[in-house]
């Protein structure tokens, strides 16, 4: 034991360097990760490390108090919110992204997906790339008699649990038997680590099916499908359609930031996009750091939007925008 | 080590410094006694942790932990089966591959190469066990993945697809993938102790097989072999060992699939892989014991076969354990 | 066939048999080895050892950051290991009597068994989750834990290997037991405790499972200990699951770069020894 008290007080000395610790999603990470790059160059004393572990990871890291702050595409329950006694949660919405299923079917290049033949794939229910269910969304394409081989995510992840929830929310059957979590028990398939995991095995495996956020798809240059929406039209991800899916949350914003916008209503609204937050504690002890993390805040409002284009996500409607400025000011 | 009493009346110099080496021996006793003692301590404290913090996941399922079947992080229910199942198959797929190699090898090392010969390739079997796991599991994802699903998954289905063992769609990741990246951590394992243990046995009983008109083979497999059983059992169960706990490289082709499947084409998970997976990222607190008390579970496993090698391996060759 | 043909012809069946398995096991290393250089040798150039990482899907960068972060973890793993495992060994080879080495040795070797995950578990909980921070020292904690084992087995068979003639040389002398160990005894075994150091730390080099969630991983340099700390190995593992051309062009380079220094680690700690047990025999 002689080494590990000896270990321990050496560990104590604190590092003046003023680094700021991030885990969570990965679903945001390719802009994060420009965000942090771009701020560190405008501001050369402050660097966050920003590591893609997962949104589960992000929440439970923030909890156990090992990051300074996390990042997540879901929105913490009451009851995760309800063992951080230390401090209170703050959301901070950064961007929106759509989930896009992706595919790996040589010579099908944009097939067409309505809820429940999704949720038919990933219940294991529709094994076949010619099923009658896909052949009757896709007439005309000539889809191969292959087994589909899904992929899922193997981690706790805020891109699982925005799909788990559309899956929710046009299956019945997805809903009983499996339900809306960061990581569920999947019926089917192959889990990969994080939206780069599903990416790297879809893109490996032929005849294979994932769902990723569009960058990591427009990235490597895979093929995405169309989702048929609330209002019954079938479409792609892109700037536009997933603005439109969150016209009506940045009218109705709830003070806390937590919302859905999962099979919005709107003609052109893609149904599978979410907001994605910054979880950050309202007392920061340490003031540099403090000023550091608002300074980013106000950074990524305003400076830091004009970058979610080109990366396929969708910029903060200006309502939220005005809202979030406000709540910089609950960090204390 | 006793004190040292000085009795006698006159105390010179030079026993003053006496004393004070003698009880220098004691301090360097005590320091050393003390940094032995920390590596006893610091296993006790290992076991206590995982104990804890695998506490409410035992409090919560108990023993039907071990034989629950479903792993549902949505309705917070946990079961190891499919993980222990994962483990054992992925394991023994492992052995049933890497133990005919081993020992023939081991075989051909022992009896038939020269001795230089024989060390060079002892060597180089060697230093294949110090390849890290993670450029496994490179390999595995690049190489071995993509073979297995062009040709040798489509082929076993082919030939033994009426077999439950074999059907199912060819993923290229799963079972039988890991069990063959397993077989190849763990030969080296089997070819060094194996070898030494066929080393240890007296050349007479070789000379009287040879000399009653036994081939080299006859000699080598009933007489040797047999000899040496007990050293290469304890081989196989070291390299049981290593293939249970191994991580990175099982991780990366296993498919991570939480259901149990008989198809050994189809993917699945192992202990140490789902570990891997979800232990930063798990955001329940049951979720979190539970999978601490798979790393207890593992723990449990790798400690009853290295207890189990190490007798056999003593057994045989009257030495210590010996790490390749 | 008679039964003497049949013999010599299983006889030599089965020989041929043995060979081909030698053959197959011997040429796992090397095809390994050449499938890295194939893949790695055109990628490890000056920017890998200089340049950070870059932002996901940009081409380019690094492993500088990562390649001086697995050097401090070990740095750290050896700081911790390397006097525990010798001091350790030197009480079981000198000290102890007959209980306490019993227990010790068999812990030792119940800990070097302890799956490496199991061990990242452990780190973990002691280390990142008291300290809040993933940190390198975490990461250090964990690998020491893996050394440990090995430098304290080493250092005891290698003393109890020198002769019992120098010891009695050196007490009867006058010399005391402390003096006879520090001037005699281990300098006689330095070869042997220094060849399973090495392999200590060769062993620990290549360990990715333990630093998952010690270290975790870093895009940036560290600027202290108590900041997670990329390592060589992790790295690879995050770009080889990654979809990434470019990334898995890295992931290659860091393989072969990480195989090649673990082989010479091997190979230089079998050198040392070679050498040492001639020198004790001449």
């Amino acid at each position: 034991m002689l080494w590990i008290t000896l270990f321990a007080s050496a560990a104590c000395v604190a590092s003046a360097a003023e680094t700021i610790n991030a885990a969570g999603a990965t679903f945001p990470a390719p802009i994060y990760q420009k965000w942090f790059e771009d701020f560190h160059k405008a501001h050369p004393d402050t660097q966050i490390n920003y590591q893609a572990i997962g949104s589960g990871g992000g929440i439970r890291q923030l909890v156990e108090g090992t990051v300074d702050f996390g990042a997540s595409d879901m929105p913490m329950t009451d009851d995760q919110l309800s063992k951080v006694t230390r401090y209170k949660v703050l959301h901070f919405p950064t961007v929106l992204g759509g989930i896009v299923p992706t595919y790996n079917v040589p010579g099908a290049a944009s097939i067409k997906f309505s809820g429940d033949t999704l949720a038919g794939i990933y219940l294991g229910n529709i094994k076949k790339w010619n099923d009658a269910a896909l052949k009757k969304d896709n007439p005309g394409l000539n889809l191969p008699n292959e087994d589909i081989t899904v992929v899922h995510r193997s981690d706790g992840s805020g891109t699982s649990f925005v799909f788990s929830d559309y899956l929710s929310k046009v299956s019945p059957e997805w809903k009983t038997k499996v339900g809306v979590n960061a990581s569920v028990n999947w019926p089917v398939g192959l889990g990969g680590k994080g939206n780069e995991g599903v990416a790297g095995l879809v893109k490996q495996t032929p005849n294979s099916i994932g769902y990723v956020e569009l960058i990591y798809a427009v990235q490597n240059k895979m093929d995405y499908g169309a989702i048929k929406n609330a209002a019954g039209n079938f479409v792609k991800a892109d700037f536009n359609t997933v603005s439109e899916a969150a016209a009506g949350a940045a009218k109705e914003m709830p003070a806390d930031f937590r919302v859905s916008i999962n099979n919005a209503p709107g003609k052109n609204a893609y149904p599978i996009s979410t907001f994605t937050w910054l979880l950050i504690p309202d007392k920061i002890g340490d003031a540099a750091k403090k000023k550091s993390i608002t300074d980013f805040l106000q950074w990524m409002m305003t400076t830091g939007q004009g970058d979610a284009q080109g990366l396929s996500y969708a910029p903060l409607p200006k309502q939220v925008v005005a809202k979030e400025q406000k709540q910089i000011a609950l960090i204390k | 080590m006793g004190t040292a009493v000085v009795t006698a009346p006159q105390q010179t110099r030079s026993r003053k410094l006496v004393k004070l080496l003698r009880d220098g021996d004691q301090i360097a006793h005590l320091v050393t006694f003390l940094f032995a003692a920390s590596v006893f301590l610091v296993t006790v404290f290992l076991v206590y942790e995982l104990w804890i913090h695998s506490g409410p996941s035992r409090t919560k399922f108990g023993f039907s932990f071990l034989t629950g079947k479903t792993w549902d992080p949505v309705a917070e229910q946990f079961g190891a089966l499919p993980f222990i199942y994962g483990t054992v198959l992925t394991s023994i797929i492992a052995l049933l591959i890497s133990v005919p190699l081993g020992v023939g090898a081991a075989i051909f090392l022992s009896e038939l190469a020269p001795p230089k010969v024989s060390n060079a390739c002892t060597f180089l079997v060697e230093l294949l066990a110090a390849v890290p796991s993670v450029i496994f599991g490179l390999l595995a994802i690049f190489t071995l993945v993509p073979i297995m699903r062009r040709y040798v998954e489509p082929f076993l289905k082919h030939t033994l697809g009426f077999l439950p063992q074999f059907q199912g769609p060819a993923y290229g990741v799963g079972y039988l993938s890991a069990g063959l990246i397993l077989s190849i951590m763990t030969f080296p394992f089997i070819i060094s102790i194996s070898r030494e243990a066929l080393l240890s046995v007296p050349r007479e009983q070789r000379e009287a097989a040879l000399a009653l008109g036994a081939t080299k083979w006859e000699s080598t497999w009933q007489v040797v072999v047999p000899y040496a059983r007990l050293g290469i059992l304890g081989s196989i169960f070291l390299a049981l060992a290593r293939a249970l706990g191994e991580t990175m490289a099982v991780t990366m082709v296993i498919g991570n699939d939480t259901g149990i499947h008989t198809s050994l084409l189809s993917p699945g998970y192992t202990i140490a892989a789902i570990i891997a997976n979800e232990f930063t990222e798990a955001t329940g607190d049951v979720h979190l014991s539970a999978l601490v008390e798979l790393g207890l579970v593992l723990f449990a496993l790798t400690m009853v076969l290295n207890a189990a090698a190490q007798l056999l391996i003593v057994a045989t060759t009257g030495k210590g354990s010996k790490q390749p | 066939m008679d039964r003497i043909a049949r013999r010599n012809a299983v006889n030599n069946v089965m020989l041929t048999v043995t060979g081909l398995c030698t053959i197959v096991t011997v040429s796992v290393l090397f095809l390994i080895l050449g499938y890295l250089i194939v893949n790695g040798w055109r990628s490890v150039d000056w920017n890998f050892f200089t340049k950070l990482p870059l932002a996901s899907g940009e081409t380019g960068g690094g492993m500088a950051n990562a390649i001086v972060g697995s050097g401090v973890v070990i740095l750290i793993a050896s700081a911790i290991g390397i006097p525990v495992g010798f001091m350790g060994g030197v009480y079981l080879a000198e000290f102890g009597g007959k209980t306490v080495p019993m227990i010790v040795r068999y812990t030792a070797d119940l800990l070097n068994g302890v799956p490496s995950i199991v061990i990242g578990i452990f780190a973990w909980t002691v280390v990142v989750v008291p300290m809040h921070h993933f940190s390198a020292w975490a990461g250090g904690f964990a690998l020491s834990l893996m050394m440990i084992p090995i430098g304290l087995r080493a250092t005891e068979q290698f003393l109890r290997g020198v002769p019992n003639s120098l010891r009695e040389g050196s007490l009867a002398l006058g010399a005391s037991k402390t003096r006879t160990i520090i001037s005699v005894i281990v300098p006689a075994a330095k070869q042997g405790i220094l060849t399973g150091m090495i392999l200590g730390v060769a062993r620990v080099a290549g360990e990715t499972a333990p630093l998952l969630f010690t270290s975790l991983n870093n895009q940036y340099w560290a600027k202290s200990l108590n900041e997670p700390t990329a390592a060589l190995p992790s790295m690879i593992y995050y770009r080889a699951i990654s979809p990434y051309e470019d990334w898995h062009r890295q992931a290659w380079a860091a393989g072969l770069v990480l195989l090649v220094l673990v082989l010479v680690a091997n190979i230089a700690s079998r050198w040392v020894l070679s050498r040492g047990t001639s020198a004790q025999r001449g």
